[in-house]
């Protein structure tokens, strides 16, 4: 088993007659996912390749049995859809789109607390499982179907690190990009709490970069309750201070969110962290191979 | 401030040294503070605010504030031209406060935290770092919204006298309103303080907005000032390129932003230092390309230039293409070495090799950043 995608995970598309929308739905569809609907409004009743268009999402979930959403809406309407497809009873929910206002992002993630529905994203590459699909747009032939989980803030950086693992023969049970908004649904925490439970995955590839705690959250979550190793990457060691303005900013993290606050808590929590991007592949393979696994 | 209701001095700013009397005169205070329009904090420090008791006296103190380079810690050391003052009405401060909001990013809050410390003015962030127990906290909500027993909570741990509680919540509550109606990321005012007559005034502020929100908010894109920003940034924001400009050599230009950092490490772990940051964005076409270029290029500290791309989305032929026009365009003489790795990464190579361009071709992450290093040692 994977986590979140599996054989019964039936699609729809939020805003398939897009640009990209129905590039990636096309892309998707190549993959192997089952994308049994498209939903753009006012675009009710046309089909897409065959697969039918509604107006609501509610529609795509009684005439076609949609339980997962992709959304590739503009940024302004991306709240809006998220929480559609939560009324409509969509389980899992990723949402692609880029600019959300943070603001927006704080209301709909307390929106959603209680409804089962579990929201990836926004601003982020997707979930991929080889062998059963893709939400999203990670490029399809850097996949390959194995035993790490791989859960990442990055976009280009999370297919880099999956191509150096299939690059090394080793594949992957589920890659989630979470997205890199100061407010994400789906948490550091969360993936590494799904792949602690998951019996494919035998060990997790964790991408992070500065800024923010989430890193420094998942470490807590590594040193008490992950008993499978997880192997780092904290991108922007080298980036300078931003030029930020005010305190406040400094005064809610407390002097966390710098790389050498992340790397230390990582490494003291348990976690492998390797300081070359070109080698986390490597990394990954060398502790496969030290538990036996590979 | 003022439309939302928080008391702040009277006063106007101006370019010109000469209307400084004029305007301190008008004001018609005993004393007036003269301050250095940038956006940095600090200001204070590095002598860009300046109090005077007469008019000539305002006058003389903007003529030294404006044109001076001034320089704080959050300016970075080159500091930041005075272009305007501020002049206002000098207050007789009893106490100074300061209180903020921010988004807590931190998965147990994840909603805008009101901050308040009694311990306000100057070195605020040194309060925080050694005696976080002095700044009060309280997370609102955005069901609820700000509510008064949380004003009451601040302003009873502010230790203030009766009749300020309910004003202090009037004024967070307003703040509030300020933060969530116009989409801001941070509002500060630091210091709020309490005058000898026991009224607060807000005597310096900051707010961050939303870059993301800014489509609902006209008013405040027109606020906008480019003075205050790089150059060549500015241009980047047009073209929709993320750039930001450091200090090294080495310039890139890579798509996403988590790989653009990624690269930077690894010029600067292969010897090299990196001249920016440059994400070109996940639908990089030929022209963006080329625009992306003749940004990192008129850095004339660049001496070498490393193309890293991981196609996903974007296609690496088209990427190829647009280098190749981008470079004969431009005349481009810098060496550089190019990765394209991903999505039609082989058609990609083929263009380039039948190109007149030159540059050195990568296949690995590290193999690309070492080269690049070189060709500036």
């Amino acid at each position: 088993m994977s986590i979140l995608l599996d054989k019964n995970t039936r699609v729809v598309i939020q805003g398939m007659t897009g640009k990209e929308g129905s590039f990636h739905a096309r892309e998707a569809i190549k993959f192997g996912t089952k994308i049994v609907a498209g939903m753009t409004p006012g675009k009710g009743g046309q089909e897409f390749d065959g697969i039918p268009v509604f107006n609501r999402v509610i529609d795509a979930v009684e005439k076609e049995g949609a339980n997962a959403s992709g959304i590739f809406c503009p940024a302004a309407f991306a709240a809006d859809a998220i929480l559609e497809a939560a009324e409509a009873g969509i389980k899992l929910i990723a949402c692609m789109t880029e600019g959300v206002p943070v603001l927006e992002m704080v209301k709909v993630k307390k929106a959603l607390r209680g409804t089962g529905s579990r929201l990836i994203g926004p601003n982020c590459p997707g979930i991929t499982t080889p062998g059963v699909g893709k939400i999203g747009f990670m490029p399809n032939f850097i996949h390959k179907e194995g035993n790490v989980g791989i859960v990442s803030r990055s976009g280009t950086l999370t297919y880099e690190v999956i191509y150096q693992l299939t690059s090394l023969g080793i594949g992957q049970s589920t890659s989630i990009g979470i997205g890199g908004d100061p407010i994400v649904g789906t948490t550091f925490t969360d993936a590494l709490e799904l792949f602690e439970s998951d019996s494919q995955t035998d060990l997790v590839v964790l991408i992070g970069e500065i800024g923010g705690t989430a890193e420094e959250e998942a470490a807590q979550l590594i040193k008490k309750n992950m008993t499978k190793k997880v192997v780092t990457f904290i991108a922007g060691q080298t980036a300078p201070p931003g030029k930020r303005m005010g305190h406040a900013g400094a005064i809610i993290s407390g002097g966390k969110g710098t790389a050498e606050e992340k790397v230390k808590t990582l490494k003291d929590a348990g976690a492998i962290v390797e300081s070359n991007p070109a080698n986390i592949g490597m990394a990954a393979k060398r502790t496969l191979e030290e538990q036996g696994l590979l | 401030m003022r439309e939302y209701g928080i008391p702040v001095p009277k006063g106007s700013v101006t370019k010109r040294a000469s209307q400084a009397g004029k305007i301190a005169s008008d004001l018609g205070s005993e004393k007036v503070v003269i301050k250095a329009q940038i956006h940095a904090g600090g200001r204070g420090k590095g002598g860009g605010i300046k109090l005077a008791s007469s008019p000539e006296e305002a006058e003389k103190a903007a003529q030294e504030i404006i044109g001076m380079q001034l320089v704080t810690h959050q300016t970075g050391p080159e500091g930041k031209k005075v272009k305007k003052v501020l002049i206002e009405e000098a207050q007789e401060i009893r106490q100074e406060l300061y209180v903020g909001i921010v988004i807590d990013r931190s998965q147990s809050s994840e909603q805008p935290v009101i901050m308040a410390s009694a311990a306000g003015g100057m070195d605020i962030e040194e309060v925080a770092s050694k005696t976080p127990e002095k700044i009060i906290k309280v997370g609102a909500n955005p069901v609820t919204s700000f509510s008064i027993f949380q004003g009451r909570k601040i302003a009873f741990g502010l230790g203030l006298d009766k009749p300020l509680i309910g004003e202090l919540s009037a004024i967070l509550n307003n703040l509030y309103r300020l933060f969530i109606e116009k989409d801001a990321s941070l509002v500060e005012i630091n210091p709020l303080i309490i005058t000898e007559n026991n009224r607060f005034l807000a005597l310096d502020a900051k707010i961050n907005f939303d870059d993301d929100a800014l489509y609902r908010h006209p008013r405040i894109k027109g606020l906008r000032d480019p003075d205050e920003e790089d150059p060549l940034e500015v241009i980047a924001k047009e073209a929709e390129v993320n750039y930001i400009k450091l200090d090294g050599n080495v310039g890139c230009m890579v798509n996403g932003a988590g790989l653009a950092m990624t690269t930077m490490d690894l010029i600067k772990m292969a010897g090299g230092e990196p001249a920016n940051f440059l994400d070109v964005g996940g639908t990089a076409s030929p022209e963006r390309i080329e625009k992306a270029f003749r940004i990192l290029t008129s850095d004339k500290n660049v001496k070498a230039i490393l193309v890293n791309i991981f196609g996903g989305i974007v296609r690496c032929d088209r990427v190829a293409l647009g280098i190749i026009e981008a470079a004969s365009n431009m005349d481009l003489k810098l060496p550089m070495v190019v990765r394209l790795q991903g999505t039609n990464s082989e058609e990609a190579r083929k263009i380039m090799a039948e190109s007149t361009v030159r540059f050195e071709v990568a296949e690995g992450l590290y193999e690309a950043a070492e080269k690049a290093a070189k060709m500036v040692i």
